[in-house]
């Protein structure tokens, strides 16, 4: 239990169990499991159809599983419908009231309430005043949704789903209709706030670095199954399937070829380890900057400089490939002390790297 | 100098259209005239006729016992085919636009079912129904319940054949408005019926006045499907439009025009009041919280 100034709030441990989802033929959760930690702020994050919304609706109560569970603190969840469940769900196109105004729509989640427990009006005053003070935005209280930007239309959904202390916070693609600006200023807003009041947050993405920016630990989706489960820097420095290394940051991926730990592309041998990985064919998962520039002809990947273009602190060179290599072009990134001409022959050794059977 | 900037202006706009002056005076002369002759004269003939023999005879026309009669008649069934149409509307409209079933499709062209069919049908059906020799109707007779040639027949008549108006009004605006605001009210844990009295019909409000609108118009105007169930019973079962036939069948003609041209004027009300309506619905289409 966490205790703040705006009174106690109560988060609750999440436990997901073998939950299936079919649509139809399509299976958008495909057997799966999730626990997440009393207080955690966690990404979904995944392509579109990956199953990540449906699983936070299933979270929230506003779709069923066709099998599975989920719990709340050990507490089956499935047994109540959305309204019981205190849970504050955020919706990407924020769903706003559009008939109320900004203060009716923080509002309702109090003015709903069964008659026993429901607050007076001065209380409910007092409630709606501290929550648009907390997205600071009480300035607004008078005003219709149509009339505010994206950026404080989601801070006004984020308020009335906190309206009624919810025990966990879902949020759906929470950035996602928003202008590249607005999109950073609310990443660090969100992380901020969750420090605040720290209630256990769940939210979905398809957006990779904001995933990386704003959660504690994220979890991949693929076709309706999770593909990893770790801290952002586990994910982008040890991704579990290839599928993780090609979503999460960018990779030069070949086609290798794997016989008794010797890795060959196009028949020619390869200078690098293939330990652990079944022979056949296979992928070869090297990020840009673990591409290591040396002299031509020490066997191994080779190519031809095509163009240099430098940001900052590295450059970027597009490499063809000898043929024989695959002959695909590639993009690599060497930091700029490094002398690349285009016309150059260079030689390419992967100083990390990842292969995963095909 | 302003003049003939004018008339530079307007020299340049009509260039802009390529069909020759000539040509487009007679469109504009074939649709003044097609108006006139089906629409402004037919409505002039109606109040001309009615107050042909002076304002006296048409008020006197008006207060007739028969008149008077058939008009709180016609309110009457109008009044019980709006409200029973308006909660089916509703209801039929809220099915198919928030949630998903096997035959929604066969529901929509279902509920399109009375504009489809002839009303004169329509009023056969209930005869066949309620009847003398129809299904119910002698178990109905003795059990004293008339409903053919009665009140209640002209009701069930007059809903059959409005029943679209409020589900088609509603339906497409329900659709665009989709289900979000709907999960987000449920989510805070309202339950189905704060939802649908705080959030759908607020935002609803001028689709369902529109659609009953309409289905007032044509429930007080409907003329076939209740000529057939009502036996037309002078005082009784006579409603307005059936009021105006018979009378001009016996060359009554002040009476006759004084209770079409009530008719003519909520036409005209319908029509303004259907012009105001349909500028608030554009509001409720746009989705303002968007």
């Amino acid at each position: 239990m966490k205790i703040n100034v705006r009174g106690v709030i109560e988060s609750k441990m999440i436990e997901v169990k073998n939950i299936v989802k079919k649509f139809g033929a399509f299976a958008a959760l495909d057997n799966v499991d999730l626990k997440v930690a009393d207080g955690e702020l966690l990404a979904l994050l995944g392509p579109s159809g990956s199953g990540k919304t449906t699983l936070l609706r299933i979270i929230a109560g506003l779709d069923w599983p066709d099998a599975g569970e989920v719990s709340f603190d050990g507490v089956n969840a499935l047994a109540h419908g959305a309204g019981e469940r205190h849970v504050g769900f955020v919706f990407q196109h924020y769903a706003l009231f559009r008939h109320m105004t900004v203060f009716e729509n923080v509002a309702f989640g109090l003015r709903v309430q069964p008659r026993a427990i429901r607050k007076d009006e001065a209380g409910i005053r007092k409630r709606v005043k501290e929550l648009l003070d907390l997205v600071q935005l009480d300035w607004l209280s008078n005003r219709y949704p149509s009339q505010l930007s994206g950026g404080q239309r989601q801070r006004i959904a984020l308020a009335r789903a906190l309206a009624i202390e919810p025990r966990i916070l879902l949020l759906d693609e929470p950035f996602g209709a928003l202008d590249a600006k607005v999109r950073k200023e609310l990443r660090q807003w969100l992380r901020s706030l969750h420090s605040e009041i720290h209630v256990t947050s769940i939210f979905v993405t398809h957006d990779q670095e904001e995933a990386l920016e704003v959660a504690n630990r994220v979890v991949v989706m693929d076709k309706g199954r999770i593909e990893q489960i770790g801290t952002p820097g586990e994910v982008y420095d040890n991704p579990a399937t290839a599928f993780v290394h090609g979503f999460i940051g960018e990779s030069i991926v070949l086609p290798v070829e794997v016989h008794d730990g010797c890795v060959r592309l196009d028949g020619r041998a390869l200078n690098i380890a293939a330990d652990g990985v079944p022979s056949g064919a296979s992928k070869l998962f090297v990020r840009r900057h673990d591409m290591q520039v040396g002299p031509a002809g020490n066997g191994g990947l080779e190519g031809a400089v095509r163009r240099v273009r430098t940001f900052g602190p590295i450059q970027r060179a597009e490499v063809a490939l000898s043929a024989g290599l695959g002959d695909t072009m590639i993009e690599i990134d060497a930091p700029r002390d490094r002398e690349i001409q285009p016309g150059d022959i260079i030689g390419l050794q992967p100083r990390r790297y990842r292969i995963f059977g095909a | 100098m302003n003049q003939s900037q004018l008339a530079l202006a307007s020299v340049t706009r009509s260039d802009l259209r390529t069909e020759p002056k000539l040509v487009r005076a007679a469109i504009i002369a074939v649709a003044v005239i097609f108006l006139t002759v089906f629409v402004i004269l037919p409505l002039v003939v109606v109040f001309a006729q009615a107050f042909s023999k002076g304002v006296g005879a048409y008020f006197s026309a008006l207060s007739d016992p028969e008149a008077l009669s058939a008009i709180r008649l016609t309110l009457y069934v109008a009044a019980i085919s709006v409200s029973l149409n308006l909660v089916f509307g509703l209801v039929a409209a809220w099915a198919i636009a928030k949630f998903d079933f096997p035959g929604k499709t066969f529901l929509i062209s279902l509920i399109d079912l009375p504009f489809s069919v002839s009303p004169v049908i329509s009023g056969l059906i209930f005869v066949l129904l309620f009847g003398a020799q129809g299904y119910w109707g002698p178990w109905l007779q003795s059990h004293g319940i008339h409903v053919l040639f009665a009140v209640p027949g002209i009701a069930l008549a007059t809903t059959f054949v409005t029943f679209p108006f409020v589900a088609r009004a509603l339906i497409p605006l329900m659709q665009e408005q989709g289900t979000q605001e709907e999960e987000a009210a449920i989510s805070l844990g309202a339950s189905g019926l704060q939802t649908f009295f705080r959030v759908t019909l607020p935002n609803i409000k001028w689709g369902v006045l529109y659609g009953v609108l309409l289905c007032n118009a044509r429930a007080m105007g409907e003329f076939g499907a209740v000529s057939v169930v009502s036996g037309h019973i002078r005082g009784e079962t006579n409603t307005m439009p059936l009021l105006v036939e018979i009378l001009y069948n016996e060359y009554q003609f002040v009476s006759s025009f004084a209770i079409a041209s009530l008719l003519a004027m909520l036409a005209l009300i319908t029509l303004i009041a259907k012009a105001v309506l349909e500028r608030h619905l554009d509001e409720d289409q746009r989705p303002r919280g968007d």
